[in-house]
């Protein structure tokens, strides 16, 4: 993403968006799951969400399309509400990426010289570091005094129930915190490019403030590629949640993500008894959502610039 | 050359010593001791635990006091000052240890020493990753030349949609499924632990998929790019087979990202993969870096992250050796 060429208006709206097949295809898959989290667990019936431990019954069976977990619950039923978490982090982690990144990368843009130079050199250090001691600390450091602070505040009202939803809000924020660094390199480039051309020279020659080129100017002009690279982040923090979620340091159990159900599942895998259903189908949605967004951002992407196209 | 080799150990020396202080305050200053267990021990025998493990610090802690009181500071004052010096103490001995190539001992897995312990799961992990490197490389290169070759033919999007697909599909579901398919389903290969060559092969593919698919990514783009330009153009004009431009002339410059991409790459395979490591039951060091975390294994954590930097700043440095031989325009400074 060095500068680019083409007239401002070019990159912000391409006239028509002509997507691929395949990223319109990846649209509606990604709506139906989305859908599907909404609806499933509402319409099934409340009974598959209860762990009845004496039942515990393979895919097909009546009832029980999918199967059951080794609890008993449901697993269409436990599939779908864990969507709604990987979803939600994924989406809202993305979008705490995009407020960092964002912010940071017009920061260092328009600031340009030697501001820019120390802001970028920054963003390499910390591409460097791995990205997992980063989230365990903030979680370890956050966690226990936001609680605190929530119960403290709320004590007594209808929002204290808010402090059991603390690790996912920590973990929202954590995971955005990780993965800015790509959007923050994008917008820079893109503001560097934007900032030189004549539409800018002339607000600035008309002495509008900087904070008001910024939001008038700058900002449409960048909506294009922010959004391709949110779906682009979606699928890249929905990744490293499921990965804690892995190593049973995500989301709280009873808040089962995709990642939550794969960890369960890849445990019952051995050779005296296979429960593949417990892997293969969680696993199966998360990677036809996790293709389905790369595949929309791949399109995106190529819409809004096509030079990236050419090469 | 011997001046770039010179500032380049300077370089790791100054970043292994950052790195090793920063993990250090960081592990100590985190909540939780490394030997806080469910039940509370008694603190006589804590005590003894903290000293055993040189993590006590008392002279420094007295002389902290001392200077505190010296300065007339009031109590809360003279404490804090106290364990600031204790953890100066704590830090500096830990330092010195480190110049005699002493990584101390572990705390959670008493008795045993940080050197043994990643002794005995470093070679293994060094294998598995190495394994896993090779496949990634050879095949990503090779699979990207392909894809750019036959760009916007069925080859090109069969591999970049199934490139996608590596990258999208995470490696603790390819690995269980592959276990089930090609060690359950299909006995090929063991289902997990460490017994014969046969049982590195799965974890290995596992371990490489998503990095094939990167490499192969990076590799297309930039082929893509390489092959527009002029001197490939003069190349095709004299009259070279196509295989010589493609391989010969292109690919030497093309493959100049994928370089400095391996170099990082190869750090992060060699120190072992968490995840593959417990999926496939292999006794690597790849769950050493969390563990220890959750441990507050301070020593041990100290010890993978230097191995882990150590290996880093090793592959950069033959990745800069790499571009200079690849393009003989770029100077080592």
């Amino acid at each position: 993403m060095a500068v680019l060429t083409a007239p401002a208006a070019a990159i912000a709206a391409p006239q028509r968006l002509r997507l691929p097949p395949l990223a319109w295809t990846s649209a509606v898959i990604l709506a139906l799951v989305t859908l599907g989290a909404i609806l499933v667990p509402m319409l099934l019936p409340a009974g598959d969400s209860r762990p009845s431990p004496e039942q515990f019954l393979p895919p097909g069976s009546p009832g029980h399309f999918l199967g059951t977990d080794l609890n008993g619950r449901d697993l269409l039923f436990r599939v779908f509400t864990g969507a709604r978490i990987s979803l939600l982090v994924g989406l809202a982690g993305a979008l705490v990426s995009l407020f960092f990144g964002t912010a940071y990368g017009i920061i260092a843009g328009y600031k340009g010289g030697r501001v820019d130079n120390l802001m970028m050199r920054a963003v390499d250090v910390l591409y460097a570091v791995p990205r997992l001691i980063f989230i365990l600390l903030l979680v370890y450091l956050a966690e226990a005094p936001l609680r605190e602070w929530l119960y403290a505040t709320f004590a007594g009202t209808k929002l204290a129930g808010l402090a059991g939803y603390t690790k996912i809000v920590i973990l929202i924020i954590a995971l955005g915190m990780i993965e800015w660094l790509t959007m923050a390199r994008i917008v820079r480039g893109q503001v560097l490019a934007l900032k030189s051309q004549q539409f800018v020279t002339a607000a600035r020659a008309l002495g509008q403030s900087h904070w008001k080129i910024v939001t008038r100017h700058l900002l449409p002009n960048l909506a294009g590629i922010i959004i391709v690279y949110l779906t682009l982040t979606v699928p890249a923090v929905m990744l490293d949640e499921a990965f804690l979620s892995f190593l049973g340091l995500g989301v709280d159990a009873s808040q089962a993500s995709w990642g939550t159900l794969l960890s369960d599942g890849a445990q019952v895998i051995n050779p005296i008894k296979s429960y593949w259903w417990l892997l293969v189908f969680p696993a199966v949605l998360m990677s036809v959502t996790l293709l389905a967004l790369n595949f929309l951002g791949d399109g995106l992407r190529d819409a809004f610039d096509p030079r990236q196209r050419e090469r | 050359m011997p001046a770039f080799l010179l500032r380049r150990t300077l370089a790791l020396v100054a970043v292994l010593w950052a790195v090793v202080t920063l993990t250090f305050f960081m592990i100590r200053l985190t909540p939780g001791g490394p030997f806080d267990r469910e039940r509370k021990i008694p603190p006589s025998i804590e005590k003894e635990l903290l000293k055993r493990y040189k993590l006590d610090g008392t002279e420094g802690r007295a002389w902290g006091v001392k200077l505190g009181a010296n300065l007339g500071l009031n109590e809360s004052l003279k404490d804090t000052l106290g364990n600031a010096a204790s953890l100066g103490q704590q830090y500096f001995s830990y330092l010195g240890d480190l110049l005699r190539g002493d990584l101390r001992l572990s705390t959670k897995y008493r008795d045993r020493s940080v050197n043994e312990i990643l002794a005995q799961t470093l070679p293994l992990s060094i294998l598995l990753g190495g394994l896993a490197f090779f496949i990634a490389s050879t095949v990503g290169i090779w699979l990207g030349c392909y894809a750019a070759v036959r760009r916007d033919r069925l080859g090109d999007h069969l591999a970049m949609f199934g490139a996608l697909g590596a990258i999208s599909v995470p490696t603790f579901v390819t690995g269980p499924l592959a276990i089930l398919a090609f060690a359950l389903v299909l006995p090929i290969f063991p289902v997990g632990g460490l017994n014969g060559p046969m049982s590195l092969v799965l974890p290995a593919l596992v371990l490489a998929a998503p990095y094939v698919a990167y490499i192969a990514r990076l590799m297309r783009t930039s082929m893509l790019e390489v092959l527009g330009q002029d001197f490939i153009r003069t190349a095709r004009a004299k009259g070279l087979p196509e295989r010589e431009v493609i391989y010969k002339h292109a690919l030497k410059v093309a493959i100049l990202p994928v370089v400095s991409f391996l170099g990082p790459l190869a750090a992060n395979l060699l120190t072992g993969s968490i995840v593959v490591e417990s999926i496939f039951n292999l006794p690597g060091m790849g769950g050493f870096f969390v563990n220890s975390i959750l441990n507050r294994d301070g020593f041990l954590l100290g010890g993978v992250v230097i191995i882990y930097c150590a290996f880093l700043v090793l592959m950069n440095l033959l990745v800069d050796v790499a571009y200079t031989l690849l393009d003989k325009r770029i100077k080592l400074y």
